[in-house]
């Protein structure tokens, strides 16, 4: 049984001990316990059934933690020390624990700290490394967002939609640490696709599944970014694009159409394309305006642009970008673009110039510079 | 064991000897340069004398409390600031010596027809912990 097998008994063993009456809070504690403890016992060699032996344990961990409270503040103990029989994980708790980490009351990077430690299984030192934030910065975050869960209450959790907006996040932020985020949440939202039924969870998998299949292809070794137009094809996942093809198709059939299955089809047809010429741009133009029923974004809007500009041309695109709000970051970027589409080199030099200096992150800045300068270098040469 | 700020500035700094903008040089220049960032952090993060460093990005505002129960009054950006930093990196040294010899390396860094940049760096010392004495 590998890290990753042990943490996916996480949220079943967690959803008992809160089924069995234990606070959220204390809990939680519990079985990061209880798993420390299966690492150094098991020692590679699990127990025969250890989903029971980390309840086991956990419930144990649990005792001991409301005891030694409870001595401090002169209660009495009020759990029984052997766990109640028949208390066996269910899907349904397991759900509501999804739900309970998305809680509505907390900010999304509560929510996203919460779901990575209490469902995730992730220990707050790899929380905090993935996120470039001290540890004791991350506990801090990690106790608060369990007290305001615990407060607000486990009858008011909130919904699959709070759910995926986390899952998402956590899937955008990529990696640091050793911890690799977007593998991460693809594993739970797989597992919230497997608990629901719901095409749109379905295709939040799909486009994920599909963005991360392009990965290897999207940066060079030292970090700087490939535009989709050069990216190496043929180091793209092809199982994974299958994988996410076949998903998002499932899931399109069922004609309950939602954002993340409009975003899963336009990633399909980009993974689908042998080149970016021979991508079906006309198709997902179509598809960004399905999305913008669903999200009427700035963002989904600069992205139909770009999109117009390949399947019209430059001025269609520049057309479709006038009516995007001046102050999306990225805009000047597209603008250079579609106006070097246009051969309209000088300001499209200075529209990336403008769009470094405007760069949400020094990957973006240092691309936008690169292709200010190769501009500015054909300008300099003699025509 | 001694830190120090490695400061840069957008503006504020007087002018470097090799002043051409980055969006002038040709992309090799820019890459060029890049790398020697990189390098030198991951240079200094080998040696044990790297803590931090970060970009920021120039535009950002002025903000003061305008009394209780009232939203923060937010004032700016005013192009005519003289002084605006760009990014820092923190180092752990032996001796200010070595921040200096450090900061001009990093003032060295490859610009415009691979010459090196020689560019204006601020070094500020960290205020010291109070020590521990007994009584």
């Amino acid at each position: 049984m590998d890290d990753v097998e042990l943490r996916e008994l996480v949220p079943r063993v967690l959803s008992v001990l809160v089924r069995r009456g234990a606070d959220f809070a204390t809990a939680e504690d519990a079985v990061q316990e209880a798993l420390i403890r299966a690492l150094s016992a098991w020692d590679g060699e699990p127990p025969s059934d250890p989903t029971a032996w980390v309840i086991t344990v956990a419930w144990r961990a649990f005792l001991d933690m409301t005891r030694s409270d409870a001595a401090r503040r002169d209660r009495e103990v009020r759990f029984d020390s052997e766990p109640p029989a028949g208390a066996v994980p269910s899907a349904d708790d397991t759900l509501r624990l999804y739900f309970l980490c998305a809680h509505p009351d907390l900010t999304s990077s509560s929510a996203v700290a919460l779901t990575l430690r209490a469902v995730g299984g992730l220990t707050t030192r790899q929380i905090a490394q993935a996120y470039l934030v001290p540890e004791s910065t991350m506990a801090q975050r990690i106790s608060r967002a369990k007290r305001t869960v615990s407060q607000a209450g486990v009858d008011r959790p909130g919904d699959v939609g709070t759910v995926m907006r986390v899952l998402y996040l956590v899937f955008n932020e990529g990696y640091s640490g050793d911890v690799d985020l977007a593998a991460e949440a693809i594993r739970l939202t797989r597992q919230l696709a497997a608990l629901t039924d719901n095409p749109e969870v379905d295709g939040l998998l799909a486009l994920m599944l599909l963005h991360h299949a392009r990965r290897r292809s999207r940066t060079r070794p030292d970090g700087s970014i490939v535009p989709l137009a050069d990216q190496d094809r043929s180091v793209w996942d092809t199982e994974l694009i299958a994988e996410g093809i076949e998903i998002a198709q499932a899931a399109l059939a069922r004609d309950d159409l939602g954002e993340y299955q409009a975003q899963a089809a336009i990633a399909a047809l980009h993974a689908d394309a042998p080149s970016v010429e021979e991508t079906d741009w006309v198709q997902i133009v179509e598809w960004y305006d399905e999305l913008l029923r669903f999200a009427d974004t700035s963002i989904v809007r600069l992205n139909r642009a770009v999109a117009v500009g390949e399947a019209d041309g430059g001025h269609a695109g520049l057309a479709a970008l006038a009516a995007v709000d001046e102050h999306v970051p990225r805009r000047e970027a597209v603008a250079a673009y579609l106006h070097e589409k246009n051969g309209d080199l000088e300001l499209a030099a200075r529209l990336y110039a403008d769009a470094a200096r405007n760069a949400p992150n020094l990957a973006e800045r240092d691309h936008q510079t690169r292709q200010a300068a190769r501009l500015n270098q054909l300008l300099r040469q003699p025509r | 064991m001694a830190k120090y700020l490695l400061l840069k500035h957008y503006r504020g700094a007087p002018a470097p000897v090799n002043n051409i903008p980055m969006d002038q040089w040709t992309p090799d220049e820019v890459d060029a340069h890049i790398k020697f960032m990189n390098d030198f952090a991951a240079r200094l993060e080998s040696s044990g004398e790297f803590i931090d460093g970060q970009a920021l990005s120039p535009d950002g505002v002025w903000v003061r409390s305008d009394g209780e129960g009232r939203a923060p009054v937010t004032d700016g950006p005013f192009a005519e600031t003289k002084d605006l930093i760009a990014g820092w990196m923190v180092i752990d040294v032996d001796s200010y010596e070595r921040a200096i010899e450090l900061a001009g390396e990093l003032s060295a860094a490859p610009g415009a027809g691979g010459e090196p940049i020689h560019e204006w760096l601020e070094v500020r010392p960290f205020m010291a912990a109070p020590p521990n004495f007994t009584h």
